[in-house]
């Protein structure tokens, strides 16, 4: 992933594989080469969340600088959670509070513009108070 | 309790959990997303297999919950897994490498338990979680071994504490995971994980008692 070289990457844990995969997709197109994984549902492709494949999307995200991770619903954020208490010491990685979508847009612009990790989880967090019209 | 008396434990939770799965996916159809039995028994039967085949380190108490953890937080799927996958980790922490746990250091890994899930979820008692089932479990267990209980007596005073907790989350109003959504419809339905809790404290009981199967 040179492409997403220097800049902060993105992981979107979802519940269902095809939310993740989809969000990701449409995020992708505007994140100006940020590095964008999704991890969505169960390790056999079912409803739900895995650890193994949040592990495995923060290690792919990760280009240098630090990887945000955007949770859906429920598991997803205390599977996160798990992940990290894992890895502690050994990742930069940080679970932010935001809207799925918005919250994404918003932290790929950020990253894609060569934001820290910091800037770039305060672009998601902000994107819960932005107006849809 | 030795090594054996805590495999014999994740065993008979794993029996129970497995023998009560449609129940616990019911409660959880009403109230969250339906799956609560079917992961839980997917989680329990890993980490039961786990042990018995030792796959990984199960040379003391503590190594046989940090295992079970490890199993419960990977396979499992659902919130459940994390949740309770963290308060075995911690409890097996609590445990640290001692080769037979007394009523004393049994009761604090059930506090580092409770404190650990309470520290993941954020939830506070009330909020129609298992800890609803936990923390009066933990309290009556406490109180028993304070009265001079053994561990078979403090093991049944928890899990009866456990199923008292659990009835008393039919009123509640869930404020926390996919049921916090359903806001009202929640109330006059047992919360699925409080029920899960019941069952393993349950199992436990059984075991210190040694009425397993």
């Amino acid at each position: 992933m040179t492409e997403g070289l220097g800049l902060v990457g993105i992981v979107l844990v979802s519940h269902s594989a095809a939310l993740a995969e989809g969000a990701a997709e449409l995020v992708q197109q505007i994140s100006g080469g940020a590095t964008v994984v999704p991890a969505g549902g169960t390790d056999d492709g079912g409803l739900g969340t895995s650890t193994a494949r949040i592990e495995a999307a923060i290690d792919d995200a990760e280009a240098g600088s630090g990887v945000l991770i955007i949770p859906d619903l429920g598991s997803a954020v205390l599977s996160t959670r798990a992940v990290l208490a894992d890895l502690a010491g050994e990742t930069t990685a940080r679970l932010v509070d935001a809207p799925f979508v918005e919250g994404a847009v918003a932290a790929a612009v950020a990253a894609g513009g060569g934001a820290d990790l910091d800037a770039v989880a305060a672009a998601a967090e902000e994107a819960r108070d932005a107006a849809k019209f | 309790m030795d090594t054996s008396a805590f495999q014999a434990w994740v065993h008979e939770a794993s029996l129970l959990i497995t023998e009560h799965a449609t129940r616990l996916t019911e409660l959880d159809s009403a109230i969250g997303d339906g799956d609560h039995g079917i992961n839980l028994r997917r989680g329990f039967q890993a980490a039961d297999d786990m042990i018995e085949k030792s796959e990984s380190d199960t040379e003391t108490p503590g190594a046989v919950l940090r295992t079970v953890g490890r199993a419960l937080i990977s396979k499992t799927g659902g919130a459940s897994g994390p949740i309770y996958g963290t308060g075995f980790r911690q409890a097996g922490k609590a445990l640290g490498d001692v080769t037979e746990v007394d009523a004393v250091l049994l009761g604090s890994a059930l506090e580092a338990a409770f404190n650990g899930i309470q520290q993941l979820g954020a939830a506070q008692l009330g909020d129609k979680t298992l800890l609803d089932a936990l923390g009066p479990a933990v309290v009556a267990y406490q109180a028993a071994v304070g009265e001079g209980g053994d561990l078979a007596a403090a093991t049944r005073a928890a899990a009866d504490a456990a199923e008292r907790g659990l009835a008393e989350t039919i009123p509640m109003l869930a404020r926390k995971g996919r049921a916090s959504y359903l806001g009202e419809r929640t109330i006059g339905h047992e919360d699925p994980g409080a029920a899960s809790t019941a069952l393993i404290m349950r199992a436990l009981a059984m075991v210190a008692a040694g009425e397993t199967s």
